[in-house]
């Protein structure tokens, strides 16, 4: 096995380019459900530069519990079966900096979780993914014990909770410069 | 997949709608030149290297505040990412398998009627991660221009041909030992509207998952020797020699096939883990960060 002192520096990451849109999206990327089905939701929002200009050339991966919040690991989602819930989709913005899923609310991995999903960010310009977190704006309590959350200052906390629409979908936009910039995370 | 060629947005680091012939002239009158955005890469390199001498940190990815990529100046987080430990769903990878990937996507040779132009290239590695445990049973996607510097995509408009007989698309799936490997064309060199003159070094996108969501990654693989790394203000958003020469491909003639294709060999690590050994035997379970 594996010598567990052994430790390999990373490859660097480099920006994802103007051109990956022949080659990352895919059909149905961005729907982890069907459209309509029992449960679903839209969850959209906008990308926006630091001169609060939309970027039109951005795109996300979402990774996420189920709405029980367990964690899925099924394959399927490059070649969607149209039942199967993978917990993984890619969106690309549109012209006008939007991009939308349709996925569940995730479910809290354990009891009084804040349940959040995981995000992904690609974008010319962007010359390494950045990742950050989109909490469902529900259950207060569990906001307010996040780790996360709390160690974050109120302005800024509140980029990382999503608003949730009239029509019970979410919607979440990401700044990536400036006022309003979204906290984006390190893991290492 | 191809699709979505028509839907992408126009934007400016594509070659204009170009006359025919007098594309390479110059177009814009005051435009920057390569020698100075040659003088901001060395200024920053230089003070780099300084640092580095007086006891700074190496820096190993690159730098999302990098001036002389132009596009990255309004698109960097300004704050620092906030450190966290990673939670839950971020501890593991969406999962792929065979089902996604048909075994021939990795030949991208092989995708249409005809043989594509240019040069036979082999592409093959091992996806680790940061303990050098082989990344098993995971997506690796590749993207690349044709043999004369074009991407298929509408937005590209670099007048040099199209080859109906390449697409530049391939996925496989890591064998048990993380390997990987492609069957492609030598991209060529591409031009770009950062300045006047801008070209890209010859390269091919990678996108990589791990076993962790953390490890997420989308990076470029270079060919060895090419002559404009030193000009390219996106190979030199990483200020450190060590980490830019992470990306160069080895030539590797034990992949070299004879009569068929030259061998490039290149390795890929990803951070981390951060999940622990239990954790990675009890699915589900909730972990203790490392």
């Amino acid at each position: 096995m594996s010598n567990p002192t052994t430790q390999l520096v990373p490859t660097p990451g480099q920006t994802v380019g103007p051109f990956y849109g022949y080659a990352l999206p895919f059909e149905k990327d961005n729907e982890l459900l069907a459209p309509g089905s029992p449960g679903s939701i839209r969850l959209q929002g906008t990308v926006y530069d630091g001169a609060g200009e939309t970027v039109p050339d951005a795109i996300l991966e979402i990774w996420q519990p189920d709405s029980e919040g367990n964690v899925v690991q099924k394959t399927g989602s490059l070649v969607r079966d149209g039942y199967t819930f993978t917990g993984w989709g890619r969106g690309s913005v549109g012209y006008s900096g939007v991009f939308t899923f349709t996925t569940v609310n995730p479910g809290p991995t354990k009891p009084g979780a804040a349940p959040f999903i995981s995000v992904a960010l690609f974008a010319r310009g962007l010359t390494n993914r950045l990742f950050t977190r989109i909490y469902l704006p529900d259950n207060e309590e569990a906001l307010a014990n996040d780790p996360l959350l709390s160690s974050l200052e109120p302005e800024r906390r509140q980029t990382l909770i999503a608003r949730r629409d009239a029509d019970g979908g979410l919607t979440f936009d990401i700044r990536l410069q400036g006022e309003g910039e979204t906290v984006f995370l390190d893991f290492q | 997949m191809p699709q979505d060629i028509n839907t992408q947005p126009e934007t400016d680091e594509l070659v204009q709608a170009a006359e025919p012939h007098a594309a390479h002239l110059p177009q814009n009158r005051g435009v920057e030149t390569q020698a100075d955005l040659s003088a901001e890469i060395n200024a920053l390199g230089d003070a780099y290297v300084r640092a580095l001498k007086d006891g700074a940190p190496a820096e190993t990815q690159p730098r999302l505040d990098y001036p002389p990529y132009r596009s990255s100046i309004l698109r960097h987080p300004t704050k620092s990412l906030h450190h966290t430990d990673p939670e839950t769903i971020e501890l593991y990878s969406p999962a792929f398998g065979h089902q996604d990937v048909h075994a021939l996507e990795s030949d991208l040779t092989i995708q249409h009627n005809g043989e594509p132009q240019g040069e036979r290239i082999i592409v093959a590695g091992k996806v680790l991660d940061g303990n050098g445990r082989p990344v098993a049973g995971q997506l690796v996607e590749i993207w690349q221009a044709n043999a004369s510097g074009r991407y298929i995509h509408k937005r590209d408009q670099h007048p040099a041909p199209i080859d109906p007989n390449f697409t530049g698309i391939g996925r496989c799936i890591t064998g048990p030992d993380g390997s990987y490997r492609f069957t492609t064309i030598k991209p060529g060199a591409y031009p770009w509207k950062n300045h006047l003159n801008a070209w890209r070094p010859a390269h091919i996108h990678f996108s990589l998952f791990g076993t962790e969501f953390t490890q997420r990654i989308i990076t470029q693989m270079y060919f060895p020797g090419d002559q404009l790394f030193p000009l390219d203000p996106i190979y030199q958003t990483i200020v450190d020699q060590d980490a830019r020469d992470r990306l160069v491909a080895n030539y590797d003639h034990t992949l070299t096939e004879p009569e068929w294709a030259l061998g490039y060999n290149w390795d890929i690590v990803l951070t981390g883990p951060k999940r622990t050994w239990t954790e990675n035997e009890a699915l589900g379970a909730e972990g203790d960060e490392e």
